[in-house]
């Protein structure tokens, strides 16, 4: 009963793969993004927080839509990328990285932007003091004290990007092998007669995969916060 | 030699203060809400003043005039702070070393072996901060100030959080710091009887303005305010 088929060992590598790449991908900007929400006061801040945590909102049709329009072949930015970088993102699993990474990117930068405000910024100015730049702050106090929420942010995107479905196929549609992710294949499978127990093996599947992630962000969280009590 | 002359509007809050500091432990003292912490503060650069003057020896610190505000991590002025300010993710040895690496000072074996053995610290090297009692956590603080070479040190109320027998455990590392060191500090204190064992010269805050500055004879016109 519990053979995976060759095609839906493709499927989850697929998945893998492309929530792996989303989340390596958000990560930096991920990071940016929160630590300008987190610490500046500019015009336009609320208007940013908006547009990052639009995708959280809108029906993930709409965002796959936009992204079709935008960085499919004809759409400005994805013309741009294919002509100058040779980056193809309509119909190729780069661009279901795109989509789960752009829908998962609130959760990631939602967990950073939390963890740097919990971050005793008297802290950060002791650094100064003590003749580290702004920038060398971030890298020796900054980031170190709030790499529990940035794992458990990447946890989060990651779990998001596996399971994104909405987004991903009005983006790039349902190719075996190329943009056919679980989500999909589990869709595909319950849409024709007989595929119940495929569907069920996928569905299996997930959940180790998705409660595999969360136990390894618990373990990581918890080894980076003895960091600040144990010896 | 330091030398500050300096306006800052906090709020409702006006401090207008001017200052000089000859070497030495300089005393700033004041009761609480005096501005004492905010002097200190702008002196390491941590916040800007409104208008003014600051400055080290022969280099301008502030200026508002010539629109010189140097950075605080180019300042290379120690500072400890009243609730030691550890890095809790970093060992007591990596605290001390922060500085050093930070200000790309060459590693120099002596003098923290020196530092550490004035501050009696040798065994306190590979814990945690979240493992020191208060005292403890001071002295590193102390410690951490001093190994970053520092020009001027600023200690801001540095025995206010432990209780009486843990200040009686630190005073006299302070006193031999100030005999040892040969660091000029300033100390922020509102307790007169910590400001005579370890100050020379007093500087005596009272409402953001400087009421009077002398020698520590100031402190027993405090001791009679105070009845």
């Amino acid at each position: 009963m519990f053979d995976l088929t060759p095609d839906e060992w493709i499927a989850i590598r697929l998945s893998i793969r492309i929530a792996i790449v989303a989340t390596a991908v958000a990560l930096p900007f991920g990071i940016a993004v929160a630590w300008v929400l987190a610490r500046k006061d500019f015009w336009g801040k609320s208007l940013l927080g908006g547009l990052v945590h639009l995708p959280l909102v809108l029906p993930p049709v709409v965002t796959g839509y936009l992204l079709l329009i935008t960085f499919g072949r004809r759409g400005p930015a994805g013309a741009f990328l294919a002509d100058n970088f040779g980056i193809v993102f309509s119909f190729r699993w780069t661009g279901a990285a795109l989509a789960c990474g752009v829908m998962a990117f609130p959760l990631l930068v939602r967990a950073i932007r939390l963890s740097f405000e919990a971050i005793d910024r008297r802290l950060e100015d002791a650094a100064g003091t003590l003749g580290a730049s702004p920038f060398r702050v971030f890298l020796t106090i900054t980031m170190p004290l709030a790499l529990p929420g940035i794992i458990a942010g990447m946890v989060l995107c990651f779990a998001k990007a596996l399971g994104e479905f909405g987004a991903t196929i009005t983006f790039v549609s349902n190719i075996p092998g190329e943009t056919q992710t679980i989500s999909a294949a589990i869709y595909t499978l319950t849409q024709v007669p007989g595929g119940d127990a495929a569907a069920f093996r996928l569905v299996v599947v997930a959940i180790v995969i998705s409660l595999a992630a969360l136990i390894a962000s618990e373990w990581f969280a918890r080894r980076a916060g003895m960091r600040y009590h144990g010896d | 030699m330091l030398a500050v002359d300096i306006e800052k509007r906090l709020g409702d809050f006006a401090i207008k203060v001017a200052f000089e500091s000859t070497g030495g432990v300089t005393a700033l003292f004041g009761s609480s809400g005096s501005g004492k912490t905010s002097v200190v503060n702008m002196v390491a650069g941590l916040i800007k003043p409104d208008r003014g003057r600051i400055a080290l020896d022969d280099q301008v610190l502030f200026d508002s005039h010539a629109r010189v505000n140097m950075a605080a991590h180019r300042r290379r002025i120690g500072y400890v702070f009243q609730e030691g300010r550890l890095f809790p993710h970093l060992s007591v040895a990596a605290n001390l070393d922060y500085g050093r690496r930070m200000s790309r000072l060459p590693r120099d074996e002596a003098e923290q072996r020196r530092i550490v053995e004035l501050l009696d610290m040798g065994h306190l090297l590979d814990r945690r901060p979240g493992r020191l009692s208060g005292g403890e956590r001071q002295r590193v603080a102390v410690g951490r100030a001093l190994l970053m070479r520092p020009r001027l040190l600023l200690l801001d109320e540095p025995l206010a959080s432990l209780d009486s027998a843990r200040k009686r455990e630190i005073l006299p590392y302070l006193v031999r710091l100030r005999d040892e060191a040969k660091v000029p500090m300033v100390y922020v204190s509102h307790n007169p009887g910590e400001l005579r064992r370890i100050a020379e010269t007093v500087v005596w805050l009272d409402g953001g303005r400087v009421m009077k500055s002398g020698g520590l004879e100031l402190l027993d016109q405090a001791d009679l305010d105070a009845l």
